[in-house]
């Protein structure tokens, strides 16, 4: 909408710029044109102008850490179906993990992405390249082609890096490039056939459990990497309490290491797979009410630098089968923002960190190549996602803008709700009136 | 009841009275009881559960917990009266007979109760009836024994008044 | 000891069996228990009859559908079928087709289509019968789902204990072998300590549950033990498992040799335990592995008994499920 689209009467929230007060934002011609107290800039002329009385202004959200399904895996997922979630999730700005058939580990398969990205996708797309080929862990994928094709990151997500040394290798060979390398951390040795967080629950329901040990030792192991090159790895999805003090350590002495939690780990324990609910396995799994504290309190205290919603949708038959045969993962685009939110209606993280948590945060490891992401601020890219933080509504999987109808709220109250959401000065989302 | 039991046996040994639970039982025992008071004739007792018999399994309300079925001695060649408290449908008395058959073979199966209200859904009489009462089908007809339910009682009543259907 | 009915009952007691499914025993009554033991009772009699059949259940169609290969259960829920005059079909799917072909759910869906009321159920993987239950209009039993449960086996394991010994509670009894993988240990774990009894599981340490550490679960009044003699000493009850060869494929143990020096029950090594001790296996026994021969056919042993106490509580089982109010 290139006359414009005014945001008036909301409360503007930008932690990039220490903003907390009422204000009305214009976005005109793609970008963010101009900030003003209430009701100081005229409507004359605009394309829209939305109300936000009651609701919270803020930068569009970013999400580091989704999976789109594209190319290969359309039944579950599409580039387009997939972006349309994130909008109304309020997301502006999606990276999806190149876990795809094939997988994003050539510049081939990265323009196919951007292309279709292009031309259906809802919001901005940012593609990540696979650290090894085909995930395989064992050679390097063309790691500058990929970068000069766009990606944003590296990851093998799905997977770990096995091996140490190739994990060494890759950082040492891929660090000039100043693109984050994201790693899942997983002990595949340790967790084994593990469906579920390894316990008492676990072992009332018969099923193998996946130890804390399995993510603790591979993010020693990544920390102890980042410490001897200096250079930078991001802990996808923590989960565990000593994950956290593991980072906590890290980050005390000096070592280049980020860390992401994800919204169902910062509020579900492993009580959610209770009577076999497939659509709570999740990897890695819900754990126990101290390892969500330790998360929160992490999440607060900066020892985890953002929130990423590791959107994993998958066909309700896939999930409709026997817990060990059902795969994991969870459908968290629509979901997220509300989910996290209970904590600040707790009173356990403040409304300001939140936000950074998912704007401020994730735009600072993008660094500025992909456009001015991330504050409200004249100049930056007109994404702008608004929220009335009270407003409850009913979580109904089947009326999901994503094919994933798996998660574990279907069914539950959530407070919370994306009004209208903003890319690059498009309505990308709306609610509609009741 | 006692009196024509004894007038319709010649032998009186080869009797066994089988109860039917649950009512049937204490009067079977008070019939053997007489019987022994007026002739110094002793007959078997034995105790008949034949829920596995019935013909309802799954579409009753409340089912009743099924529970042994004992007999002094076996059965065959023998003259099996039957006692129960209420005869009704028929049914249980059918459901008795199958119960009665798996266990041996019996020379004469007869039947004597307590009450007989009439309603037969099934070709089945009684030998020995203590009273006629006629009902209709939504009157409940309950008889109570000192033995089960501290009294000795037979009542009418509309299906419901108590709650309770039997 | 299982009385039954020595006095006449005062009332018709009603049934109080509500579940449409059994699926485990994880949230039995001691009524609910006590339900089951006096109709396997009444159940045993017919078996001792020349007749061993009854109506109960005549026009009824019951299926076994087991993706695990086991004449053993297989055959007693067959036979515990007849014994009540059900018709019996019996479907055995390889373990192949749990990962393609046709789905539980449709498989489901074909015999309840069929006319099928009752689906006894076998899987290898934990959960599995609870999925059925979830999309079943039938009746599900669950005849063993991975490591899980096994309702059934506890059952009989329960009654067999209870023809020998006043009452359960009290009762020091062991499990002996992979408890960590055992579906039977599960469901006898819930079994006994919900009727008072203290649990002993006795093996090497990685053949018992792991991370068992809060304080409110059932698991949390089970002890483990890694010393035989320690665990023995003084148990009224020895329950040995079977020691499954796949264990040692799995790494979880250097070899057999190893189990069988230090956990076998030997003579010996039940002396420890109190004089009237009961020995049982769910079966079936691997000769001289977990348990020698002396001991499995010896005075103490009951393991015979287990199985035809298993016929009497499966048709129990049947007939309660079948009867039960299911609103």
């Amino acid at each position: 909408m290139k006359t414009g689209i005014l945001i008036k009467n909301g409360r503007l929230i930008d932690p990039a710029g220490s903003i907390d007060r009422q204000a009305d934002v214009l976005i005109r011609d793609g970008v963010i044109s101009e900030i003003d107290g209430r009701g100081m800039i005229p409507e004359t002329g605009l394309d829209k102008v939305f109300n936000a009385e009651g609701m919270i202004v803020c930068p569009g959200l970013i999400d580091l850490h989704c999976h789109l399904r594209e190319p290969g895996q359309e039944d579950k997922e599409t580039i387009k179906t997939g972006s349309e979630a994130a909008a109304k999730g309020g997301f502006t700005t999606v990276c999806c993990m190149p876990n795809t058939v094939p997988p994003v580990d050539n510049a081939a398969s990265v323009s196919y992405v951007n292309e279709v990205a292009a031309r259906e996708g809802a919001i901005r797309i940012l593609p990540i390249g696979c650290i090894t080929r085909n995930r395989r862990g064992e050679e390097l994928s063309p790691m500058y082609e990929l970068a000069e094709a766009g990606v944003m990151g590296f990851s093998d997500d799905g997977s770990p890096v096995v091996n140490t040394s190739v994990m060494l290798r890759a950082m040492q060979y891929a660090g000039p490039l100043g693109l984050p390398i994201i790693d899942h951390c997983e002990d595949l040795t340790l967790s084994g056939s593990g469906l579920m967080n390894e316990g008492d629950l676990a072992n009332i329901l018969g099923l193998p459990g996946i130890p804390s040990a399995a993510e603790e030792i591979m993010v020693a192991r990544d920390i102890l990497l980042a410490k001897n090159t200096g250079i930078h790895i991001h802990l996808a999805h923590i989960s565990t309490k000593f994950s956290v003090e593991l980072v906590r350590f890290a980050k005390q002495h000096g070592i280049n290491i980020t860390a992401e939690v994800t919204p169902h780990h910062l509020t579900l324990t492993e009580k959610a797979v209770g009577g076999y609910n497939t659509n709570a396995k999740v990897n890695p799994p819900l754990r126990r009410e101290e390892d969500i504290q330790a998360l929160v309190e992490g999440l607060v205290d900066g020892t985890i630098d953002l929130i990423a919603t590791d959107h994993a949708p998958h066909t309700i038959t896939e999930k409709e089968q026997e817990f060990a045969l059902a795969p994991a993962g969870i459908s968290g685009f629509e979901t997220a923002l509300a989910s996290v939110l209970s904590l600040v209606h707790q009173g356990t993280i403040e409304m300001n960190r939140l936000i950074e948590a998912v704007t401020v945060a994730p735009a600072a490891m993008l660094k500025g190549r992909f456009g001015k992401l991330g504050a409200v601020a004249p100049g930056y890219s007109g994404d702008i996602t608004v929220f009335d933080p009270d407003r409850e509504w009913r979580v109904d999987a089947a009326g999901f803008v994503s094919r994933g109808k798996n998660t574990p709220l279907n069914g539950t109250t959530l407070k919370g709700r994306v009004m209208i959401t903003i890319s690059r000065g498009d309505i990308a989302y709306m609610l509609e009136p009741a | 009841m006692a009196h024509e039991i004894i007038e319709t046996n010649r032998n009186l040994s080869e009797i066994i009275m089988m109860g039917m639970r649950t009512r049937g039982v204490p009067l079977a025992e008070r019939l053997a009881a007489n019987i022994y008071a007026y002739e110094a004739a002793q007959i078997s007792v034995g105790v008949l559960d034949f829920s596995l018999y019935r013909d309802d399994l799954g579409s009753r309300d409340l089912q009743p917990v099924v529970k042994s079925t004992s007999m002094p001695s076996g059965i065959d060649g023998k003259v099996v009266v039957l006692v129960d408290d209420v005869l009704f449908t028929g049914r249980s008395a059918r459901a008795a007979m199958d119960a009665l058959i798996d266990l041996g073979r019996p020379s004469a199966v007869k039947l004597a109760v307590l009450v007989d209200r009439g309603h037969r859904e099934l070709p089945i009489r009684a030998d020995y009836v203590g009273k006629n009462i006629p009902s209709s089908k939504e009157e409940e007809v309950q008889v109570k024994l000192t033995e089960t339910d501290g009294l000795d009682e037979v009542s009418i009543y509309r299906k419901g008044e108590t709650g309770k259907n039997r | 000891m299982i009385e039954n009915n020595s006095q006449p009952a005062s009332q018709t007691e009603a049934i109080s069996w509500t579940r449409r499914h059994l699926l485990d025993i994880d949230e039995f009554s001691t009524a609910e228990f006590d339900l089951v033991m006096k109709t396997a009772r009444v159940m045993e009699d017919i078996l001792s009859r020349p007749i061993k059949k009854v109506p109960a259940l005549r026009g009824k169609t019951i299926a076994t559908l087991f993706y695990e290969p086991s004449t053993r259960t297989r055959s007693s829920f067959e036979l515990a079928a007849k014994n009540l005059s059900a018709d019996v079909v019996n479907l055995a799917a390889s373990s192949s087709s749990v990962v393609k072909g046709e789905s539980l759910i449709d498989t489901l869906y074909t015999l309840e289509a069929m006319g099928v009321e009752i689906v006894i159920m076998r899987h290898p993987l934990a959960g599995a019968s609870h999925l059925a239950a979830r999309y079943a209009r039938s009746s599900i039993i669950n005849a063993g789902d991975g490591a899980h449960a096994h309702p059934t086996q506890a059952l009989l394991d329960m009654y067999t204990i209870l023809k020998h010994k006043p009452n359960i509670a009290g009762l020091k009894i062991v499990i002996l072998g992979d408890s960590r993988h055992s579906r039977v240990a599960r469901s006898n774990i819930w079994g006994f300590t919900a009727m008072g009894a203290s649990v002993t599981l006795c093996g090497p340490r990685s053949l018992l549950p792991v991370g068992l550490t809060s304080r409110n679960t059932v698991y949390s009044s089970v002890k483990l033990e890694t010393d035989i003699l320690r665990a023995l000493d003084g148990a009224d009850v020895v329950m040995a498992l079977r020691m499954q060869k796949e264990r040692q494929a799995a790494g979880l143990l250097p070899d057999i040799r190893e189990y069988v020096t230090q956990f076998r029950l030997t003579p010996e090594r039940l002396d420890t335990a109190k004089s009237d001790v009961l020995v049982m296996h769910p079966g079936p026994v691997n000769e001289d592995i977990e348990i020698s021969t002396e001991v499995a056919a010896g005075p103490h042993s009951v393991i015979r008994e287990q199985v035809s106490n298993g016929l009497a509580v499966r048709m129990a089982v049947l007939y309660l499920i079948t009867g039960g109010n299911k609103k």
